[in-house]
């Protein structure tokens, strides 16, 4: 569904991607994991059209998308839920779905109505139809993330780019959030999720890339990578690290 | 005093127009666009052109229209091609273009000075309102700017493209994120806003008069106005607008006419001084903080 090659990307003269390839398949779960300022971000952006790519390809279902702007993209199935969740705030929760549906409404035949999109949305998230009239700056954190979710998949995308869903999120909520992932995965969404909580994204997904100062470094099933010593040490808790640091008095660095 | 403040709010609802004007460029842009006062003139000179061949209605409509279509090639032109530019480049190429509009149209309409006729009635018909006497031009003014007001509340409230143009004033990612296409409701601001100041400067003509250069003043009336209620608020505008033509013309009322120029200015610098967020913050910027 989507292949990425040789993908060079950043802001400026500052190159954050250098060279990521990567693909994914209809249907697959894919958990992008890495550090802070890897080039997570980075590389959602450039898929969805944010940041223009300086070399290399990003094709969707075989159409190169790299010089399409985000607008055009979106239209073409494939959605981002941005990090920081950036709802609309002065606007009502039922607002923010409705403009969602936006690229859809200009798509035409194929689209569900609004009602449709908006009770699909509401099935999944119920508190988002039972506070419809709010507006959505009233929100908690993890209430607007699920209005941000909500928001992309009104677009009915084929392809639903996620990016650290669980940033400032109440635990409890992240347990909901990733419920609703694996909810859309169930109905066969295509999910690329970005996480620097990389125990919540493995565990949903089927494979997964490691990304570390803008190259991928590893990739495989995810439960290779849970259980790939690197990976547990690096991403998956401090019990980790702190156990290596002990056994090694902090002497091996990390890869 | 009723008559003064008849005559205030006339002249008020005008720079409220004006000062909606530039919030609308204001909100999707972050420009302060200078040559809004400009729009407001051309509007009413193409309207008094039109006036000598076609029905009032037909040459307003017109007018209105053509100032849109400019309105939208001035930004498609100027704007569009260095929008990544900084926002102050952004604002002094609209002082560019205000001053390149001005001189355009001292070029095809001379130095005359030109008015409009009166809508209905003639120039001496008023209406009575609780002993006090509004001309009926002075009732078309506040109708239009009631209706404006209307329209546009209506339009950004419940139309898709009205919710994707304030989308994009709140968030320009994520509503390209959306698959609204920012830029060009960048350039629907710009066709709104001449419109509606082209519809302010067609209804305000045969009360005020036309000349070429006095678009600036009424900039200057619109932008205190805007600030004043806050820049980006529209309601607040009218509110605001009102304010300033009230104090206008209770200041004339107790001083030489001169000072009728200087009243916006010193409201302009007492509020940018003391008060840049304008008289009413808005509120869900102030629950934000709150929170």
């Amino acid at each position: 569904m989507l292949r990425i090659r040789n993908l060079e990307a950043g802001y400026g003269p500052l190159r954050v991607l250098k060279g990521v390839s990567l693909h994914i398949s209809p249907g697959e779960v894919v958990a992008i994991i890495g550090a802070n300022g890897a080039g997570k971000t980075t590389l959602l952006k450039t898929i969805a059209g944010i940041l223009a790519p300086q070399a290399g390809s990003i094709a969707l279902d075989g159409a190169e998308i790299a010089a399409v702007a985000a607008e055009r993209i979106v239209a073409r199935g494939c959605a981002l839920v941005p990090e920081g969740r950036h709802v609309f705030g002065n606007m009502t929760i039922r607002e923010n779905l409705i403009l969602g549906g936006y690229a859809c409404r200009r798509r035409g035949a194929k689209c569900p109505s609004i009602h449709e999109g908006l009770e699909a949305v509401y099935g999944l998230f119920p508190i988002l139809r039972e506070r419809c009239g709010q507006l959505a700056g009233t929100l908690s954190g993890g209430q607007q993330q699920m209005l941000a979710i909500g928001r992309a998949l009104m677009s009915q995308p084929r392809l639903l780019m996620m990016d650290e869903p669980s940033l400032g999120v109440a635990p409890l909520v992240v347990r909901d959030l990733y419920a609703a992932v694996a909810a859309l995965k169930q109905r066969g969404m295509t999910i690329l999720l970005v996480e620097q909580n990389a125990r919540a994204a493995l565990a949903v997904a089927d494979r997964g890339y490691v990304i570390e100062t803008g190259q991928v470094v590893l990739e495989g099933q995810s439960w290779e990578l849970a259980d790939n010593p690197e990976v547990r040490r690096a991403y998956l808790g401090k019990e980790y690290s702190r156990v290596d640091e002990d056994n090694n008095h902090g002497s091996n660095r990390a890869v | 005093m009723i008559q003064f403040g008849l005559s205030g709010i006339t002249h008020g609802s005008v720079y409220a127009i004006v000062a909606i004007g530039f919030n609308i460029i204001y909100n999707t842009t972050g420009i302060i666009n200078f040559a809004q006062g400009e729009f407001v003139i051309l509007g009413a000179m193409i309207a008094i052109t039109l006036a000598g061949v076609l029905p009032l209605p037909a040459a307003i409509a017109l007018a209105v229209a053509a100032t849109m279509l400019l309105g939208g090639l001035l930004e498609l032109v100027f704007i569009r091609p260095v929008r990544h530019a900084p926002v102050l480049r952004l604002i002094v190429i609209t002082i560019g273009l205000s001053i390149l509009m001005r001189e355009g149209m001292l070029h095809v309409w001379d130095e005359k000075v030109r008015a409009l006729p009166v809508f209905t009635g003639t120039d001496t018909s008023t209406v009575t309102i609780a002993g006090a006497h509004i001309s009926t031009q002075a009732l078309w003014v506040l109708g239009a700017c009631g209706v404006i007001v209307a329209a546009l509340t209506l339009f950004f409230r419940r139309t898709t493209t009205g919710r994707a143009m304030r989308a994009c004033a709140d968030d320009r990612m994520a509503a390209r994120l959306c698959g609204i296409p920012e830029r060009w409701m960048v350039t629907l601001s710009f066709v709104l806003s001449a419109g509606i100041g082209a519809l302010a400067g067609c209804v305000i003509s045969p009360i005020t008069q036309t000349q070429y250069d006095m678009g600036s003043s009424l900039a200057i009336k619109g932008f205190t106005v805007a600030v004043l209620g806050g820049l980006g608020n529209s309601m607040a505008a009218v509110a605001a607008g009102l304010l300033l033509g009230l104090l206008e013309v209770f200041t004339i009322s107790q001083l030489p006419v001169a000072y009728e120029e200087a009243v916006s200015i010193v409201v302009l610098l007492l509020v940018l001084v003391c008060r840049p967020t304008g008289l009413f913050a808005r509120p869900a910027a102030g629950a934000a903080r709150a929170a």
